[in-house]
């Protein structure tokens, strides 16, 4: 029993991989649809195209164009109700050219067997997250994202759990596990545990984060290499965005993973037989599973693969960040309840509500430039300005960013008469009410980002008021901003995965983040972007109207 | 004194005579101990009813305990028509299974249990509560075939084996409802009442199976269960290719006791009671006998796992072709609806059989003292109690349904 422990199949996988080991031209679908019914699959194909909001530096493309290719292997006995999916994304160039041999491997074997519960769907996506949001779209029948695709022909039930597979070469030295998804959403814990499982069973070295575990946990480098791999996560999961193919799945409810091959300078390697035999071991737990995977946690971070940090031990701790801000709250309230004459308990009247409600009005308004200009606006900066649209976007938005800082100083050009000591201190009530339900809010979907949030935002909450001195404020705002707080995490980022990067590459990769972040809200539907734009930054502005009250 | 010297062959001759016909008895009382022995159990047919309550693929080891268990019986010579298996699940046809139509009990696939001619008779969700209480107390609808009744009598010995999945005082029935211990104890006490067993083994493997059998108050009971309050019964071994535990510790060493126990097995049921110790099954099995009347020592495993015939010898002849009146004289055209029973060994004097009979039989033995007369045109039966069965005291007839 066992995958490829026929040498005639072994035979035909290393041929296989050896053919694919030149470089792809796009994806070859004739060939994938001719391979793919050779092993009796199933054979579907999805095309889809998409006009991205600017051009996407990174991957370098524009006008997407593709098609996706997916085989259905019917369980042989059972209804077709339910389905798992093995995905490889097909890229141009050597980035995963051994995956999709592996696939096809893997899908002859598992045709040969009888105890598939469930029908298995080979998916090999084009242009990798935008293909597989066609294909889940279309799967799902829905349209979050204005993409257009073709409907698919084939459907194999509900599906229960994916896996996306991204190997480049074919000897490996570990297998990394990735689990972060969109919007910072992870997948059942179990889904790990059985990674890390066979992993040990099989006998292959397996990472997270791409860190290696220690078994010294009581020394210091073991403790700081936990908190590293544990920071890792929780930038990554902050980010918002999809670090697989995988994080698409996960919002429909399928618990999925992405697993990477890493071929590393060590001295014990291991085949993609072996490998395959991981995957076969992962798909028949899978495929004996009765439910899909609930009973461990969906909210946890993990120090390690054999250890994790449940909601349960986190979220105190944010707890206690949101409890400054309603304490300063209270402090607040009760300084504004002591009465003076004239005042009602609360609200001033007259011109004091115009001097609260505008800053309100103006920061969302500043916000919702910041959403929505930037992209708008790029052909007008294209024509102006030599730089190319994505460069024009990205600065559209730190210009917008920074015009704000200059706010206070206009709003006061546009009210007339003087801000009251109470106006100010309404206002911080707001702001810092306001910051609080958003924080929390925040927290409760994609706790790293709430989390670091609160981390820079609830220190300048507290303790912003009119009277502290101005210019070491401003620069203390200034620092612990959204926007800076980013240029500080990818800084931490590089740093963590033992990649320091200079000044320059630090701003550069910062500017490329926020193309990154506005892509993947118009593209996948990430929610950090928006989230940043039209809720947090406008936060700050108010707090930053605070402190240049008049 | 010619006359006294051929005077005392003679008195020795006329002695020997007496002391024969004194001594007629002797050979009848041969008979006796022998018969006694014959029927130191007193039951005449046995029956099992065989319980798996559990669905779903990891509860594998569930099926195959019952399914273990149901080759023991058979091989020990219990008929199909005896036997009630109810399964939860299908395990043999199930999607997962790698090897289908096969229940393993040991891995590396050594023993099939499901082999080739199982006959379930209760199967998937028919495999409730209810159903399983309506088994056991005979309150069935008159359409239930007669594959899914017990059909016991009140000279039936009847194997009862249950597992699933348990708890203190319940067993839990395909992950939907539960049967308590005190439904349990009522219901084997409906059966004492309505005569439907002589003596009733109990076997429970489940966690915390002997809280199934402490509310027990019915007589002839004797209980067996894998694991005391608290502890749970442990699955035994995995096989790697299909995935699953195969069985439960206790019914595997069960079914180890049960293979080497042939149709003439002597072995006792104090035996049965050492099977699986704590040192090989992880829990402690546990039993209960106050409510048996018999010793166990001297009970015979094949009373409870084998059908092992009796046959009865008696000196007595009936002669058959004299009329028979029927008794009930306010209706002579009621038709009679249950199988009648005509007994070809009448009874002899009670004395040649010497073990004492359960009192069920002494209420009908009234009835059935004069021989009824057959109805003019129907059938010919000989005895007619209340219900329309066959009791004639004190005999054990071989039994021919007409």
């Amino acid at each position: 029993m066992g995958l490829l422990s026929d040498p005639n199949r072994r035979r035909a996988l290393t041929n296989l991989l050896t053919r694919l080991n030149t470089p792809l031209w796009g994806m070859p679908v004739d060939w994938l649809v001719k391979a793919m019914q050779a092993r009796g699959l199933e054979v579907f194909t999805q095309s889809f195209s998409r006009t991205l909001p600017f051009p996407d530096e990174n991957k370098e493309r524009y006008m997407v164009h593709g098609t996706n290719v997916y085989g259905i292997l019917r369980a042989p006995r059972a209804p077709r109700t339910e389905a798992l999916v093995l995905s490889a994304p097909c890229t141009p160039g050597s980035s995963n050219n051994q995956a999709v041999g592996l696939l096809l491997g893997l899908a002859q074997y598992f045709r040969g067997q009888m105890y598939w519960a469930k029908d298995i769907i080979f998916l090999v996506n084009e242009h990798d997250l935008i293909g597989m949001q066609a294909w889940l779209e279309g799967y799902h029948h829905t349209n979050t994202t204005g993409m257009s695709w073709t409907p698919l022909e084939g459907r194999g039930g509900s599906i229960q759990a994916a896996l996306s597979l991204e190997l480049s070469s074919d000897i490996i030295t570990s297998l990394d596990l990735v689990l972060e998804g969109l919007n910072g959403q992870l997948p059942n814990l179990d889904l790990a545990n059985l990674f890390y499982a066979f992993c040990q069973k099989i006998g292959v070295l397996c990472t997270i984060q791409g860190k290696l575990q220690r078994n010294d946990w009581d020394s210091a480098a073991g403790y700081s290499q936990a908190v590293q791999t544990m920071l890792l996560m929780v930038l990554k999961q902050a980010s918002g965005r999809p670090w697989g193919d995988h994080g698409l799945f996960l919002r429909y409810h399928i618990e999925a993973a992405s697993i990477r091959g890493i071929n590393s300078f060590r001295q014990y390697k291991t085949d993609l037989t072996t490998v395959g035999k991981l995957l076969e071991g992962m798909f028949r737990k899978l495929n004996n599973l009765l439910e899909r995977l609930h009973q461990s946690y969906f909210f946890y971070l993990l120090p390690s693969l054999s250890r994790f940090v449940s909601i349960g031990y986190y979220m105190p701790a944010f707890g206690l960040l949101a409890a400054i801000l309603l304490l300063r709250a209270l402090d607040l309230w009760v300084q504004l309840g002591s009465p003076a004459p004239g005042t009602e308990d609360g609200l001033p009247f007259g011109p004091g509500v115009l001097s609260v409600l505008t800053p309100l009005i103006i920061s969302h308004l500043t916000g919702v430039a910041l959403y929505t200009l930037p992209i708008m606006a790029q052909q007008t900066a294209v024509e102006h300005f030599p730089v190319s649209e994505t460069e024009a976007v990205v600065l559209t938005a730190i210009a917008i960013y920074t015009a704000g800082l200059a706010l206070p100083h206009n709003t006061h050009r546009v009210l007339s008469g003087e801000g009251t000591e109470e106006g100010w201190r309404v206002l911080k009530l707001i702001a810092i009410f306001y910051m609080a339900v958003l924080l929390g809010c925040t927290a409760l979907i994609n706790f790293s980002l709430g989390f670091i949030l609160a981390l820079t935002l609830v220190p300048v909450a507290a303790f912003i008021t009119p009277h502290v001195p101005r210019v070491l404020s401003a620069l203390v705002m200034v620092l612990l901003s959204p926007g800076s707080t980013l240029l500080f995490s990818i800084f931490v980022y590089q740093e963590l995965q033992e990649a320091p990067i200079t000044l320059l590459e630090g701003w550069n990769l910062f500017l490329s983040v926020i193309s990154q972040g506005i892509l993947d809200h118009n593209l996948y539907g990430s929610l950090v972007y928006p989230l940043i734009s039209l809720l947090v930054y406008p936060c700050w502005l108010l707090l930053w109207n605070i402190l240049f009250w008049k | 004194m010619a006359t006294c010297s051929c005077c005392f062959p003679l008195m020795m001759i006329t002695l020997f005579l007496y002391i024969l016909l004194y001594l007629q008895p002797v050979p009848c009382s041969n008979v006796e101990t022998k018969a006694s022995q014959l029927f130191s159990s007193g039951h005449t047919n046995n029956w099992a009813v065989l319980v798996c309550t559990s669905r779903f693929w990891f509860n594998y080891r569930h099926v195959a305990n019952t399914l273990s268990v149901y080759r023991s019986v058979k091989r020990l010579g219990i008929p199909d028509s005896h036997i009630v298996l109810m399964l939860a699940d299908d395990m043999a046809c199930n999607h997962r299974n790698p090897k289908p139509a096969t229940v393993f009990s040991h891995k590396n696939m050594e023993l099939n249990v499901y082999g080739d001619d199982v006959e379930v008779d209760y199967r998937g969700y028919e495999v409730t509560v209810e159903n399983f209480l309506r088994v056991l107390t005979g309150r069935l609808p008159p359409s239930t075939p007669r594959s899914k009744r017990l059909l016991s009598d009140d000279r039936s010995n009847i194997l009862i084996y249950l597992t699933g999945h348990g708890g203190n005082g319940f067993l839990k029935f395909q992950d939907s409802e539960e049967i308590s211990n005190v439904e349990l104890a009522d219901a084997f006490e409906q059966m004492w009442q309505k005569r439907r067993y002589n003596e009733l083994l109990f076997i429970i493997d489940t966690c915390q199976g002997a809280s199934m059998y402490e509310r027990f108050y019915s007589p002839n009971l004797m209980a067996l269960a894998s694991s005391q309050v608290g502890e749970d019964s442990l699955s035994h071994q995995p096989d790697l290719a299909i995935g699953v535990h195969l069985m439960d510790r206790y019914t595997f060493y069960l079914l180890e006791f049960l293979e080497d126990i042939h149709p003439a097995s002597q072995t006792t049921m104090n035996d049965l009671f050492k099977v699986c110790p704590k040192s090989q099954c992880a829990s402690t099995p546990g039993h209960r006998t106050d409510l048996f009347q018999r010793d166990p020592g001297s009970v015979l495993i094949t009373d409870f796992f084998g059908s092992v015939r009796k046959v009865e010898i008696t000196k007595e002849t009936v002669n058959l072709t004299t009329p028979i009146v029927y008794e009930d004289h306010e209706n002579p055209n009621r038709r009679i609806g249950t199988p009648q029973m005509a007994s070809f060994w009448a009874f002899g004097p009670s004395s040649c059989l010497c073990s004492s009979r359960p009192t069920a039989s002494n209420t009908s033995s009234t009835s059935s003292k004069t021989l009824p007369q057959a109805l003019p045109g129907g059938p010919k039966p000989l005895v007619v109690g209340e219900k329309g069965i066959c009791h004639i005291t004190g005999m054990t007839p071989f039994h021919l349904l007409l």
